[in-house]
């Protein structure tokens, strides 16, 4: 059992601290007394974007010929802690680089791949992923934008929600449905879409902490060239399963990213001399960071099977569910010690933003109850639930559902 | 970056899941509640090596480390086996480190130790304190004058039939191993609940004791050790509670459905899967704390022990409640588990007082994760289509 780099791991660790060493002085401030106004983040982030990729901190995932440096999950990894080490910020375009990206190295035409994938890693051209509907996100099948053939290309009309960076985005991944005819899985089909379509309207979707962190996009007879199908028409549930796999690692190394670190909420607590002596907190406390604690370690482990060549399954979901529960947890135990001073919103109090953020949190990159269906189901082997959708051609699906809803 | 069990970690794996195999250790445990003997798997351990597990070779072990020792524990858990390890490992390393006349003796199983072990201090509390034979007052840990040792310690896990007890005591204040021989002192054999468990009070008056030339972190190291020994065995028997509450889960229908089928079924056997990974993640962390990260091994061993005895409890719960009635009758599987479950929880401290430790590390400012790497990634999660 090792957590140490191996000697490559660690000259490539050298090479990645070295180079941020020497540029990190370019990076954009984002906190403090010297932080970049409001307007001024996106652009310095896309140019710091720029400047990682130059020096192969960027898309280090991704083949050579597309930009990458063809390098593995562990290299990644490293490249993450270094930057978190080095204090500045990351690539502008995570979804993009690491999730949509890499969707279209896997079914992308060769055309799409030299013409999207440079400007995309290099941070010129930002993405955005548009999956989820306001009636479609847990069963993502089920999304009703449609795409309906037009002379040499294709008529979308609909919705998309919970659609982070939108705002931005230069392009966007998108689901739609090409054929209703067919059961709901199978008439789908993926597009790139250029966010500055006639007919693509953005709005901020505001929240619980009054901040608006996701968009509505909304889809009015949007016309888009053939040329802009990412694999085969009709095969866009495969194409987004590729998305959704990738979304997986990310948000399995991702829950310690979230910061919801066991030290930060201690020192909280500590700063109240009451609090941290008194039993029933510092029982709370115990088993708030001993969750915490656990994902790091199931991250390590889940990075071990990575570097073995091992795909991480379903189960990555439970760091999800574990993290944003013990971050609900955690906020709670610090508003209960310190009172209502504890939801003070203001930059120098995160817990008031994370009591916020957090309910909704469980929602994200599926319900909790849907990845506890699918963890029972994939990694426990129970049998699925009856399902009234299998087989049934989608029109037929929403007909009966309105009739059902109707009784 | 390796997690990966190495070959002779699989190999000592699946030795123990063979060796411990062959004695019906499970059917065992109700026999025993119902009047009969119990298995001695001392043999067992002895002929597998894992005396000397965590004896060096040159005092006559197998030089492993705490991480082997938590595969062999997890194995004992997942078949209820009462193979004395709990007491005898701890006590054993620190024989060890202190090149004991009596070690290679104890690596062989020829002499069988166990640990009088005490909790040691915390941001709160500065003594030493043992398990009293009742209530939530600990007790003061027994205090050696430089000859004998005086004092009780009460439940003492592995205690009766053992040849030579290792005692934390307090000489002027300070810590320091002590060893006793068996005849010197006075145990009293309990039986609680879990039968698969050798118990003791020990009573030590003017008893004549040697005293080990160990470092007082190794002292409260071994208080550790004892918790990630029991944590890895609390995993295996959550595994077991899983697997039958999944395997009934497919067999048994309901209204023509497979009860497994059912979201209130498959979510609950979601949080066994859940809460015993957690619990596994951490033994990972407490094995590499022991061997690389020493400031963090308090805090690891403790969160460990602190997860594991939760997520034992649930599963064994669970196990019953997916079983239904039959899950609650006495030739049931599922309530030795939950025996097993309820006392192992309120041994060695408690599992309360290992999550308030992981607490009063934190609250000390011990920020765990300083030795390891920061931050497995940062990619932020937060950017996610829900």
């Amino acid at each position: 059992m090792d957590l140490n780099d191996t000697p490559e791991q660690a000259a490539y660790r050298q090479q990645v601290r070295s180079w941020l060493e020497e540029h990190k002085a370019e990076a954009p401030v984002l906190e403090g007394p010297d932080a970049l106004a409001e307007d001024e983040v996106i652009p310095a982030r896309r140019a710091w974007q720029r400047k990682l990729a130059e020096g192969g901190l960027a898309g280090a995932t991704w083949p050579k010929e597309y930009g990458g440096q063809g390098l593995g999950p562990i290299e990644q990894v490293i490249i993450s802690q270094e930057i978190a080490r080095a204090g500045v910020p990351g690539i502008l375009d995570v979804i993009g680089v690491g999730m949509l990206g890499p969707t279209i190295i896997a079914h992308g035409t060769e055309e799409q791949k030299s013409r999207y994938l440079g400007p995309m890693l290099h941070g010129d051209e930002v993405w955005c992923q548009l999956f989820s509907e306001p009636a479609a996100g847990s069963d993502l099948a089920g999304i009703q934008t449609r795409a309906k053939k037009d002379d040499g290309g294709w008529r979308l009309t609909g919705q998309k929600v919970w659609t982070t960076n939108a705002q931005f985005a230069a392009y966007g991944l998108i689901l739609a449905r090409t054929d209703a005819d067919v059961p709901k899985h199978k008439g789908l089909t993926m597009f790139i879409l250029p966010m500055d379509a006639e007919g693509v309207t953005v709005r901020g979707l505001r929240q619980i902490s009054g901040e608006a962190e996701f968009n509505e996009v909304f889809l009015d007879d949007v016309r888009l060239d053939d040329d802009l199908v990412v694999g085969q028409v009709g095969n866009g549930w495969g194409t987004a399963l590729t998305t959704l796999m990738f979304e997986r690692v990310t948000i399995g190394f991702g829950s310690e990213g979230m910061g919801y670190r066991p030290q930060r909420f201690a020192d909280a607590i500590a700063s109240d001399p009451v609090a941290s002596r008194d039993g029933e907190v510092r029982q709370r406390l115990g088993h708030i960071a001993t969750e915490l604690l656990a994902v790091r370690f199931t991250s390590y482990r889940m990075l071990s099977a990575l570097q073995q060549g091992q795909i991480p399954g379903p189960e990555a979901g439970l760091s999800k569910i574990t993290t944003v529960n013990a971050g609900i947890a955690a906020c709670e135990l610090v508003a209960d010690a310190l009172g209502p001073d504890a939801l003070r919103e203001d930059v120098e109090n995160p817990f008031a933003y994370h009591t916020s953020f957090l309910p909704g949190l469980k929602s994200a990159g599926g319900t909790e109850e849907i990845l506890r269906n699918t963890i029972g189901e994939r990694v426990l082997g129970l049998p699925p639930e009856p399902r009234l959708d299998k087989g049934i051609p989608f029109s037929e699906l929403r007909a009966k559902e309105k009739e059902a809803a109707a009784r | 970056m390796n997690l990966e069990l190495s070959d002779e970690q699989i190999f000592l794996r699946d030795a123990a899941r063979d060796a411990l195999g062959r004695t019906r250790t499970v059917e065992a445990a109700r026999e025993v509640l119902d009047g009969g003997s119990r298995p001695d798997l001392w043999p067992t351990a002895v002929e597998a090596g894992w005396s000397g597990l965590l004896v060096s070779d040159e005092n006559g072990g197998a030089g492993l480390g705490l991480f082997d020792a938590m595969l062999v524990m997890q194995e004992a858990g997942r078949r209820l086996a009462g193979v004395e390890l709990l007491g005898h490992l701890p006590a054993s390393a620190l024989l060890d480190l202190a090149s004991h006349s009596s070690v290679s003796d104890v690596a062989a199983g020829s002499l069988r130790a166990a640990f009088v072990g005490a909790l040691p201090p915390g941001d709160l509390d500065s003594s030493w304190t043992v398990d009293t034979v009742r209530g939530m007052t600990r007790g003061e840990a027994p205090t050696f004058d430089g000859s004998v040792v005086d004092g009780s310690v009460a439940w003492v896990v592995d205690a009766p039939g053992a040849d030579v007890f290792v005692v934390v005591a307090l000489q002027d204040d300070s810590p320091v191993a002590v060893v006793v021989e068996a005849s010197d002192a006075s145990v009293e054999e309990v039986f609680r609940y879990d039968p698969t468990r050798r118990l003791g009070h020990v009573s030590l008056s003017s008893a004549p004791a040697t005293v080990l030339d160990v470092d007082p972190r190794e002292i409260e190291r071994a208080w550790y050790v004892g918790q990630a020994l029991l944590a890895a065995e609390s995993v295996g028997a959550v595994e077991a509670c899983m697997e039958m509450a999944i395997e009934y889960a497919k067999e048994r229908f309901t209204f023509g459905r497979a009860i497994g089928s059912y979201q209130a079924i498959k979510h609950g056997l979601v949080e066994v899967l859940r809460r015993g990974e957690n619990a596994k993640s951490l033994l990972y962390y407490a094995g590499w704390a022991h061997a690389s990260g020493p400031d963090e091994f308090a805090i690891a061993a403790s969160a460990a022990r602190s997860a594991a005895s939760e997520a034992l409890d649930y599963a064994a719960r669970e196990n019953i409640s997916v079983h239904g009635g039959i899950g609650a009758t006495w030739e049931h599987d599922a309530p030795l588990f939950f025996r097993r479950a309820q006392l192992s929880r309120r041994l060695l401290g408690g599992a309360g007082a290992a999550t308030d430790r992981v607490a009063g590390e934190l609250l000390a400012g011990a920020a765990p994760g300083a030795a390891a790497p920061e931050e497995a990634a940062s990619t932020a999660a937060t950017a996610v289509d829900p």
